[in-house]
């Protein structure tokens, strides 16, 4: 009777520890689920992470968006970072370029990525960007400075309760983790 | 030391001699005492901690402690009284009481539940740890949010190393309460004839293990993004440190309920006896329990109402939160329920459960309050929701577990507690737990944030108020020492009978058992189990 119990035993703990491990696999999983569902539903404010294709759209003359244009480096990263505009008055449907201004500060070579977040969140995929330079990670030769363009249209679709959009660019020093690779 | 060596009898043998019997036992009850005084030095560990934090923000401006140091009491203090103290105490009372409760020899597994002891022991030891090391014990709240827990010093890896060997430890507890109760119940022992506490264990079980691993999982993964260049809460990388807050509280919400349903169990074994009247509503009890359970799984975002989700989640989140409150709304109607018209007797086991009525529900309400979405707006990470977080754990959680001391102390050690004494420490306990957390309420709608060690001087006057409640608790606390060790060392010298309180006999199988309860019982399960359930059939 024992051994009868010593086994169901063991095939009980078995089930729980396949649960346990199912649940630790879940937790990772929910890293490229969290992707997903934002991807779908659009929800953390994150533009693409490439290139839109140079489309045209109607422009509408009678609509006028306000999008205003934040920069900030990450921590202490020794990068001087700045917008040409803080913000403009842009029709939907035209395309427009403003400059964005960094410079590496230290006397080394420098890698950083800027990363963009637009708000309100589900805005986010009305702004196409056909240029941007945070589709890549910048290099800076030391105290190199560059004036890099965004070009970039509001899709006409945008919802007309969106009056003011927000682009904000943090640009994060990758030196160190570029180096071990 | 003599040399007792001879055992005749190989299958009514004592413990064995000498310390070595507390790091081999195999003993339910050896391993539950274990877990109960270890969680018993946690909570004067972890209180000490909080006194330093009363200490300081007793007046504004930098008394004491710099505010590194201030940070690592906050994360210190949480993470010891979550994992040292509050979870092992049920634990220890899960190994004392389970087994008897439902006839059952001993529990499933118990050399993987002396292994499960220890584990935490080691657990913490590694945490307390990180004091020494440079850069401080950890001090980014317990909830290790990126990108700021990654600027800890050398602590972080030993941290994250004891989280998961609390985890493992409390899986391994988990797993050993659910074999038991599923394999080794008496046979006249269905599923709803098991007293509460039982089914509320078995219901946080369930919990520990769906919710412990994906914690493991997080850590993990703020491990690698720290030491292995992955970047899945790294901006810079592609990855989203909201995406950490998520997972966090997957497993944090829940986790707060593992705290919490033991408490309800234990209330619904003592309300009934001291109110000498079965438990109202036994099958609702248990579907209110499960479903909060559930619930607990499908709310976490509520935590984090402020990281810019769009309205819809918002509403969803805030909605499903406020669904909480019905089942646990059964909860407090059913206890009130079971008082109403009862031959009431106020021992101190009965005013603690009192108590945790009246305190639980008011932590209740403003859990409500925050669960508006509109308005945690102004209460997130104020002390508004400190003192709501206080009230569901102090005045409920802790003070069960010492009503669950005074309550099963006189079975576990034959001996009657001191009544007088015990009534003190209620008493003082009661009155300074809401001198202490009470003004909180008022500092968070004024607008203090929490974990900080300086504040504006208008919140002066309730932070030295609070302060003071601290001081009155605390101590009062080493009553319940007292009290404990002069029970083991004989008590009141009245005997106890084996019921121990009048009717307990009705309530649940311990009461069965012989006072103090043998070191093997129910090695031949019992015949007779009571019925809770008062619904006929």
């Amino acid at each position: 009777m024992s051994d009868d119990l010593g086994q169901k035993n063991a095939k009980l703990v078995r089930k729980l520890v396949f649960i346990v491990l199912g649940m630790f696999g879940f937790g990772y999983a929910l890293v490229p689920l969290y992707d997903v569902f934002c991807d779908i539903t659009g929800l953390n404010g994150k533009t693409a992470s490439e290139a839109a294709t140079d489309v045209k759209y109607e422009v509408d003359l009678n609509r006028k968006i306000t999008i205003e244009f934040v920069t900030s480096v990450n921590g202490v990263a020794p990068i001087e970072f700045r917008g040409e505009k803080n913000k403009l008055n842009i029709h939907p449907g035209q395309y427009y370029s403003v400059n964005f201004y960094a410079e590496n500060k230290t006397d080394k070579k420098m890698t950083a990525r800027a990363i963009p977040s637009v708000t309100p969140g589900l805005a986010a995929e009305y702004l196409k960007k056909t240029e941007c330079f945070c589709f890549s990670e910048q290099t800076f030769e030391p105290h190199e400075s560059k004036l890099m363009p965004v070009r970039f249209v509001i899709d006409p679709e945008l919802p007309a309760r969106y009056k003011t959009i927000t682009l904000a660019y943090t640009f994060f020093d990758n030196t160190e983790k570029s180096v071990k690779k | 030391m003599s040399a007792v060596t001879a055992e005749h009898d190989h299958h009514d043998h004592g413990p064995a001699k000498g310390l070595l019997r507390w790091v081999v036992t195999t003993n339910h009850k050896d391993i539950g005492t274990l877990y109960l005084v270890f969680s018993l030095a946690m909570f004067f560990v972890g209180g000490t901690m909080a006194l330093i934090i009363r200490s300081e923000l007793f007046e504004p401006g930098m008394q004491f402690v710099n505010p590194q140091f201030f940070n690592s009491m906050t994360t210190m203090h949480a993470l010891v009284m979550v994992f040292g103290a509050v979870m092992p105490a049920f634990v220890g009372l899960a190994n004392w009481m389970i087994p008897m409760m439902i006839g059952a020899p001993d529990m499933a597994l118990p050399r993987m539940n002396n292994m499960s002891f220890w584990m935490l022991v080691a657990g913490i030891l590694l945490l307390a740890s990180t004091f020494f090391m440079e850069g401080g014990a950890p001090a980014a709240g317990w909830t290790m949010y990126p990108p700021l827990v990654l600027q800890t010093g050398n602590a972080l890896p030993f941290a994250i190393f004891s989280v998961h060997l609390l985890g493992i430890s409390s899986i391994m507890g988990a797993i050993n309460i659910i074999a038991t109760i599923f394999n080794m119940r008496a046979p006249a022992m269905s599923l709803m004839k098991m007293p509460l506490f039982v089914w509320t264990w078995l219901i946080t079980a369930f919990l520990l293990v769906a919710i412990m691993p994906v914690f493991a999982g997080a850590v993990t993964m703020l491990l690698t993004d720290r030491f292995f260049d992955t970047s899945f809460f790294d901006a810079a990388g592609g990855g989203d440190p909201v995406l950490y807050q998520h997972i966090f509280w997957f497993f944090g919400h829940p986790e707060v309920y593992v705290m919490i349903l033991p408490t309800f169990g234990v209330a619904s074994q003592i309300i009934p006896v001291f109110a000498r009247k079965p438990l109202f509503g036994y099958s609702s009890m248990v579907f209110a329990t499960a479903a909060i359970a559930f619930l607990s799984f499908i709310v976490w975002a509520h935590h984090m109402f402020t990281v810019g989700m769009p309205m819809a989640g918002e509403l969803y989140f805030m909605y499903a939160t406020m669904l909480i409150a019905i089942p646990t709304g059964v909860k407090i109607f059913n206890w009130t329920a079971t008082m109403w018209k009862g031959a009431m007797t106020f021992e101190a086991p009965m005013l603690f459960s009192i108590a945790f009525v009246v305190l639980f529900t008011m932590g209740g309400f403003t859990g409500l309050m925050m669960a508006l979405a509109p308005l945690d707006f102004q209460y997130h990470d104020t002390y508004f929701i400190v003192a709501h977080f206080h009230y569901t754990l102090v005045p409920a959680s802790v003070f069960m577990i010492m009503a669950a001391g005074y309550f099963w102390l006189p079975k576990w050690t034959g001996n009657m507690y001191d009544e007088k004494l015990a009534k003190l420490h209620f008493w003082l306990s009661a009155i300074s737990v809401n001198i202490l957390f009470f003004p909180q309420h008022f500092l968070g709608l004024a607008g203090m944030p929490r974990r900080i060690p300086d504040y504006a001087v208008q919140f002066a006057d309730w932070n030295m108020i609070s302060s003071i409640g601290a001081f009155i608790y605390g101590p009062s606390q080493l009553i319940f020492v007292y009290i404990v060790y002069k029970t083991i060392k004989g008590g009141t010298g009245e005997k106890v009978t084996d019921e121990v309180w009048e009717g307990a006999k009705e309530h649940s199988l311990e009461w069965t058992l012989p006072s103090p309860a043998p070191y093997h019982t129910f090695s031949t399960p019992p015949k007779e189990v009571p019925t809770l359930s008062t619904s006929r059939s």
